[in-house]
């Protein structure tokens, strides 16, 4: 076997997380009234073509999570040995990406370094050709424009053609006429598609990814679509393994949090009396210690225990893993008050409905009462709470690791690209492409999630309707 | 000569998001009436048949998605859906005043009530300042709010319910309006209240000439209020007649079943006349007549083609293709033998229960007084009869129910069920004996789980207390068998399907839920079922259904009835003894003709006095002024002295013992 | 509504002590003071000594909560809980690692982080409402949909990038106004527009958003019905009637957050080099200054609470429901 499967704790949670989401649906598809409003989520336009942006950037960071060790080459007679560095599924499809470093910045699609050198051969400062970047076109640097013309294009049809290849799939698998159902979407008919009009809105913005995704092979197999930064990695791959880092602090944060907040805001709303006072001083308290200094203070406290214990980690990549999760945790449990609160102020008001008192009359014990009646119906807000979260944290992250809180320097993330990034605005000409390539990659992820949030809390949530 | 001519009126709400699949709703679909000047007029219907929205219409007040999609609203001279929204704001106010259901939430909760009138008068009349100061004080005054000037600086949330719909009345007043559109503006008002309310709309319309467009579901409030009746089902009118020819003789089929749902002491023992089926949704499309699925007398034209209106000889017009006018009277069955035996020992037995709940104030929220819910009320239940607890909102009579439950633990008293002291025991003792008593609640829509299937709500009691087939703690899938089977029949006895089990609370309509709560309750077999107000919620077709039911089952399984209410008429159709409750105390007890025939109670007088009858007989001389005093702060001596026409010092000074008239008969007044 | 205040205040006692045992337990008991000099001192140099050193320059050389070897009250007073926790409710921080007292710093550098602070925040409540009211007073029509939909869009942008975008375009393209620094006096307005201007814009979509909801569920309500059933035009409604009682939501989620100003904000005095608790912050987390971390923590959650205790008042103000029962 010539590698070693390594399963990190995030991966492990990660995994969890969609096992249970999986698990989840099958309830909720027996539940008539959360299937009721994932079919309002359905037929949304905007919901479901953010959905298939989300689905993409899911895609990702899943490939991404699948860890490993490659084996060293054999040594005539020695054991096996593997590498110490851990990949990804996700470097073994960008392998090309990631080893065709540079020497340090280029700008997207350039020829040649950013900075001017001293060549060996002569006395002047010159911009030296990239090792990778543009390399193909030899000494005939006057086809650079046209061979991105022509790499676009052929990205293009290629996407286009993959597109229709899984629209007339679906046309297949829904018995729908091809060339009818594109005609009604030309044409704008939301009716297309077995009635559901979001049907369409998925499709253009699978267009728009798979074109997206053409380009980028087809410019990245020559060029470095987004430029290389200071010790010349590529910034595509550098994004791309961001996505990742963004996932699981979007959505383990929230994982993490809820079991806690769920118990005591239930708990709080209805036992009350001493246990309310009790939980209700507590999450006051850690609520009323402004949440970037907590995170901070707990930060600094989780360095000193990683710092003084080297031995807990094989890997740097574990090591930068634990401290990915602790910052979940750390974020998580600073974050968990609101939730028990909102839980709280709603179970108040179950409390009171007539269905919980018909059970007490029933003398149903209260650990049934609050199982049975009141969590079913808080799942909804608990559902709100972890789409509405995740864009913010998703944006935190960036915040943190520029504060100096958050993951591991040495974990690809948008805010340590970000961060590093920052310094080389004051270059003079400007570096500005790895930042704007992690803002644009945040940004439609966030917006993503937004959207599809909104989405699903106007589903969700009763009162929101208006 | 007409001050409001309402042609072809249809409102259409295009499906959203939230009615995914579902076509156009149309609440109202081509409705025509006119008003003329100084009349009442009353669109009368139950809940969804469109008649507020009618009201929102002429106002142009529709909710955002809703739209006028035809017909014309012609209010002196002037198309009002033609308008300009500005010109329509001189409408609003001041030619058409309109006052709402909900005076607790109809009006500014931060702004003064002077406020809120002297923006109105600012709007549509010259006065400013201290003069609409003035004017506003003036109008308080004219609708009957004692002490006008200190009123104009407090807040809504310092008045009673009553009061609040005052000014509301004094808000629409300012404009000097031609017409008053009044949406159910009694329905959520106590009925000693209601009196006060209806009387005072009355007088300003003939002191002032006003027209009134009175709508509502209620058939003693048109009796009371109007001049011409529209009856409303489906969106459109089915029936327009003249006051007394309608409550003489009404003519459409729907409008005959309304009145011969309606409970009252004549049908007492026998069975209601009821409506099967429910009001048809309203995006249903409809070919022939709207009532024709629900109609007995319905021939082959009545389904496919919509009936012509029609004028009969009693001077109404009406809807509908069958000749002649009303069809015959429905059958009814005779009084039935209500009376049991009485039994030895009574089945519930109350002893000076009291709830109070504790006033917290100050730094270290101590306990500085109490709010006197129940305030030591003693009764007595026998096997298999109806006790009905009558009294206004707030009197304490569900906390006394819940108490009596044990839902709520009472602060002092004895509730002795079957001999056994119920205060005494502990959550777990008490466990074994909740399969005796059970409670059915007011509100459908929220005493049913929504995320629980049909059959598992009704498994929960037989789970818990293990009178059906015990599965450990599992669902119904998990123990299936027993426990499953006698769903079925319980559904099938309170006259639902065996085969609704899977199904969600959600598709059921209200009276249908009231249904699962019935069975719910049945499951466990108790001999004593408190029921809350349990058709207060419902229509009045409907409310005949739930009523026959509980009557049905009453002969059947020989229930004993705690039934809290306050709608009279129910308690004459179907009590044996009657409590009345007044400020947490029983003020008179007996059986039902004692109690509503030979009241002696001042309060009981008045509370019988003030329900609107439909057989036209004006409303007695006893008229009750003011509110309900707060069971925080009773009054000393006789809680109901303040309100009392005979009261005097000693009605002050001491609260009146119990006065014992015959066997069952007893009061708690010196006068009585 | 004394009696209220007060309960309230007294309520809040037992939570600062909460945020100190906390603190207390983040900093020492987590880690003990050994481990972070370790960590401080770096691998290379750490000796017993230089432990011994880094400690006593601290004052954490001494036990924890209990000193056996100290006589009468001093077995409580002469700890690292006593000198470190407690005496910060007296307002006495104790020293940073660069010697300088804490108390002192704070009390400078609060000036700067106010003066950035609450015109952002003034004119960031002003804003949001304003435009909330604009697209509610056009609810249901296209502009309420494209504001919204930009209300969505600006709050998925990072504030980082309003930070750095800010400044590239105006101070680096257009040349308007310093990059970064701070002045005393009128001077200080020429450094200040830029940060209050970014910090609004970067606030607008996500509390315009919220405003909107909350100015939507208010006009839902049956007395918005009766106000227009009098006549009112939409203007009249919108800001009589639904502004005010609005402004019971609005002041809940806002008023809590105006002691905590004195704050400052982290990212923009980081980035615009102001001197104020928001840099002093950041430049302790990045030196690894546990005393001045530690410091801030409490200040923030005495600022946050009195932030809550506001809430109360204000809320007890607008609300006659509140003030007059």
């Amino acid at each position: 076997m010539s590698i070693q499967p390594v399963l990190l704790w995030s991966d492990v949670l990660l995994f969890v997380l969609m096992a249970s989401i999986g698990g989840l649906s099958l309830w909720a598809r027996r539940q008539d009234a959360l299937r009721a409003a994932w079919a309002r989520v359905a037929r949304n336009p905007v919901a479901m073509s953010a959905a298939t942006v989300l689905a993409a950037f899911v895609l990702i960071g899943l490939l991404d999570s699948v860890h490993y060790r490659a084996r060293l080459p054999a040594q005539p007679g020695a054991e096996t040995r593997y590498s110490v560095e851990v990949n990804s599924a996700l470097d073994a499809v960008l392998a090309d990406l990631r080893q065709r470093a540079e020497k340090t910045y280029s700008a997207p699609l350039a020829t040649h370094l950013f900075a001017k050198e001293a060549l060996e051969n002569s006395a002047q400062r010159e911009f030296p050709r990239l090792k990778f970047g543009g390399a193909h076109l030899g000494a005939d640097l006057a086809a650079h424009e046209f061979d991105i013309a022509v790499r676009v294009s052929r990205g293009c049809a290629a996407g286009m053609l993959l597109w229709l290849l899984m629209a007339s799939l679906w046309c297949r698998l829904a018995d729908l006429e091809l060339i009818a159902t594109l005609k009604q979407l030309r044409e704008g008919n939301q009716g297309s598609g077995a009635g559901n009009p979001a049907t369409g809105a998925v499709f253009v913005t699978l267009l728009g990814i798979l074109l997206l995704l053409g380009i980028a092979i087809s410019l990245g197999g020559g060029y470095h679509v987004f430029g290389t930064d200071k010790v010349g990695q590529d910034v595509l791959y550098l994004s791309l393994k961001s996505i990742r880092t963004g996932l699981l602090i979007g959505t383990l944060t929230t994982l993490v949090m809820l079991p806690l907040a769920v118990l005591l805001g239930i708990l709080a709303g209805y036992v009350g009396g001493w246990v309310d006072d009790l939980i209700q001083y507590l999450y006051t308290t850690l609520s009323s210690i402004p949440g970037v200094l907590l995170i901070a203070a707990a930060v600094l406290m989780m360095q000193v225990i990683i710092d003084t214990h080297p031995d807990w980690f094989a890997t740097s990549a574990e090591r930068a893993d634990a401290r990915l999760l602790a910052l979940c945790l750390i974020l998580g449990m600073t974050s968990w008050t609101g939730v028990a609160r909102l839980l709280r102020g709603e179970t108040l008001k179950l409390r009171e409905l007539e269905f919980v008192q018909a059970a007490q009359a029933f003398g149903v014990g209260r650990f049934a009462i609050m199982r049975r009646h009141i969590l079913p119906n808080l799942m909804h807000i608990v559902l709100i709470a972890l789409v509405m979260d995740f864009s913010g944290l998703v944006l935190a992250e960036a915040v943190l690791s520029y504060v100096g809180v958050g993951v591991d320097p040495s974990t690809i993330s948008f805010g340590t690209m970000i961060n590093t990034a920052r310094m080389e605005l004051a270059r003079e000409p400007m570096v500005w492409w790895s930042l704007v390539a992690a803002f644009a990659f945040m940004f439609a992820l966030v917006l993503a999630a937004n959207l599809f949030a909104d989405a699903v809390r106007d589903a969700f949530d009763p009162r929101s309707s208006a | 000569m007409t001050i409001l001519s309402v042609r072809d009126l249809a409102i259409h709400i295009p499906p959203g998001d939230f009615r995914p699949g579902a076509g156009i709703a149309r609440p109202v679909d081509g409705i025509s009436f006119d008003i003329t000047p100084g009349e009442c007029f009353a669109l009368l219907g139950e809940s969804g048949c469109g008649k507020s929205m009618t009201a929102l219409g002429i106002m142009r007040l529709l909710p955002i998605a809703a739209r006028a999609v035809a017909g014309t609203v012609n209010f002196e001279g002037r198309d009002l859906l033609a308008l300009p929204e500005s010109g329509m704001r001189d409408v609003r106010g001041g030619g058409i005043g309109m006052i709402f259901q909900e005076p607790a939430t109809s009006l500014n909760p931060v702004l003064t009530v002077g406020r809120q009138i002297v923006e109105a008068l600012e709007l549509h009349s010259a006065m400013r300042g201290q003069a609409a100061r003035a004017r506003a004080a003036e109008l308080l005054d004219q609708v009957g709010i004692p002490d006008p000037l200190r009123r104009l600086d407090e807040f809504p949330f310092q008045l009673s319910g009553g009061l609040r719909q005052r000014v509301m009345i004094a808000i629409a007043l300012a404009g000097e309006p031609r017409l008053l559109i009044a949406d159910e503006p009694t329905t959520a008002l106590d009925v000693t209240i209601q009196a006060q309310v209806l009387d005072l709309l009355d007088d300003l319309r003939r002191k002032q000439g006003m027209a009134l467009l009175l709508i509502t579901h209620d058939l003693g409030v048109v009796a009371r209020m109007a001049d011409r009746v529209g009856v409303m089902y489906g969106g459109q009118l089915v029936e327009e007649a003249p006051r007394a020819a309608f409550f003489s003789q009404a003519a459409h089929p729907y409008s005959v079943r309304l009145f011969a749902a309606l409970p009252d002491a004549k049908r007492r023992g026998g069975r209601l006349a009821t409506i099967p089926g429910s009001v048809p949704a309203a995006d249903v499309r409809h070919l022939g007549c709207r009532f024709a699925e629900r109609c007995s007398e319905a021939v082959l034209a009545c389904a496919a083609t919509p009936p012509p209106w029609r004028v009969v000889e009693t001077g109404q017009r009406v809807r509908c293709h069958l000749p002649g006018a009303a069809p015959a009277a429905l059958p009814q069955i005779g009084a039935g033998a209500a009376v049991l035996a009485i039994a030895a020992r009574p089945l519930l037995e109350v002893s000076d229960l009291q709830v109070h709940f504790p006033i917290r104030r100050g730094i270290l929220q101590r306990a500085v007084g109490a709010v006197r819910a129940v305030d030591g009320m003693s009764l007595q239940l026998m096997a298999g009869r109806t006790l009905a607890l009558v009294g206004e909102s707030g009197c304490g009579k569900t906390t006394a129910g819940k108490a009596m439950l044990q839902l709520i633990r009472p602060t002092a008293g004895r509730v002795q069920l079957d001999g056994v002291e119920l205060t005494t025991r502990s959550a777990a003792e008490l466990r074994p004996l909740r399969a005796k008593m059970q409670m059915v609640f007011q509100d459908p829509f929220a005493s049913l789980n929504p995320r629980l299937r049909i059959g598992d709500i009704i498994a929960e009691g037989m789970q818990a207390l293990g009178t059906g087939a015990m599965g450990a703690n599992g669902s119904m899938g998990d123990n299936g068998g027993d426990t499953a089977a006698k769903v079925g029949p319980l559904l099938e006895q309170v006259g639902l399907r065996a085969d609704m089990v899977d199904r969600y609370p959600h598709e059921f309509s209200g009276g249908q839920r009231q249904r699962i709560a019935i069975a719910r309750a049945l499951a466990v077999h108790p001999q004593l079922l408190i029921c809350d107000e349990p058709t207060s919620a419902l229509d009045v077709s409907v409310q005949a259904q739930i009523l026959n039911l509980l009557s049905d089952l009453q002969r059947d399984l020989k229930l004993a009835y705690l039934f809290i209410t306050h709608n009279i008429a129910v308690v004459d159709y179907l009590a044996h003894d009657v409590a009345v409750m007044y400020l947490g105390r029983v003020v008179e007890r007996g059986t039902a003709d004692e109690v509503l025939r030979q009241s002696r109670h001042p309060y009981t007088q008045a509370l019988l006095a003030a329900v609107p009858r439909i057989d036209g007989l004006g409303p007695l001389v006893v008229k009750l002024a003011g509110d309900m005093p707060s069971p925080a702060n009773p009054p000393a001596g006789c809680h109901f002295h303040p309100r009392c026409p005979l009261a005097d010092d000693a009605c002050r000074r001491d609260y009146p013992p119990e006065r014992r008239f015959g066997a069952t008969h007893a009061v708690r007044c010196i006068k009585a | 509504m004394l009696a209220y205040i007060i309960r309230r205040l007294l309520y809040a006692i037992p939570i600062l002590i909460g945020v100190n045992l906390l603190t207390f337990a983040l900093f020492f008991v987590v880690n003990t003071p050994d481990d972070m000099a370790r960590m401080q001192l770096g691998v290379k140099r750490v000796t017993p000594e230089a432990i011994q050193k880094w400690k006593v320059e601290r004052g954490y050389d001494k036990p924890l909560v209990w000193n056996a070897a100290a006589a009468g009250s001093a077995t409580l007073t002469d700890t690292i809980f006593f000198s470190k926790s407690v005496r910060m409710f007296a307002g006495d921080f104790g020293r940073a690692d660069d010697g300088r007292d804490i108390s002192r710093e704070i009390g400078s550098r609060m000036g700067p982080s106010l003066a950035i602070a609450l015109p952002t925040f003034v004119l960031g409540l002003f804003v949001a409402i304003s435009f909330a009211l604009l697209l509610v007073f056009f609810r249901a029509t296209t502009l309420d949909f494209a504001g919204v939909v930009l209300c969505v869009a600006m709050m998925s942008i990072s504030g980082l990038f309003y930070i750095i975008g800010g400044q590239w375009l105006v101070s680096k393209v257009w040349h308007l106004v310093p990059i970064s620094g701070y002045g005393g006096g009128l001077d200080a307005a020429k450094f200040l527009i830029l940060p209050v201007i970014i910090g609004v814009f970067g606030g607008i979509g996500s509390s315009t958003r919220w405003y909107r909801t909350i100015f939507l569920e208010e006009i839902t309500r049956d007395y918005v019905r009766t106000a227009r059933a009098k006549g009112l035009p939409e203007r009249v409604v919108l800001f009589r009637h639904v502004l005010r009682n609005a402004m019971i939501p609005i002041l809940t989620g806002v008023v809590v957050v105006i002691p905590s100003l004195f704050m400052g904000s982290l990212l923009t005095e980081s980035f615009f080099g102001i001197p104020g608790l928001g840099s002093y912050t950041i430049d302790a987390i990045n030196a690894q200054d546990f005393a001045v971390v530690r410091s801030m923590v409490f200040i923030g959650s005495v600022l946050y609470i009195a932030g809550l205790l506001l809430t109360d008042i204000s809320y007890t103000l607008a609300d006659p429901r509140v003030r007059l029962q």
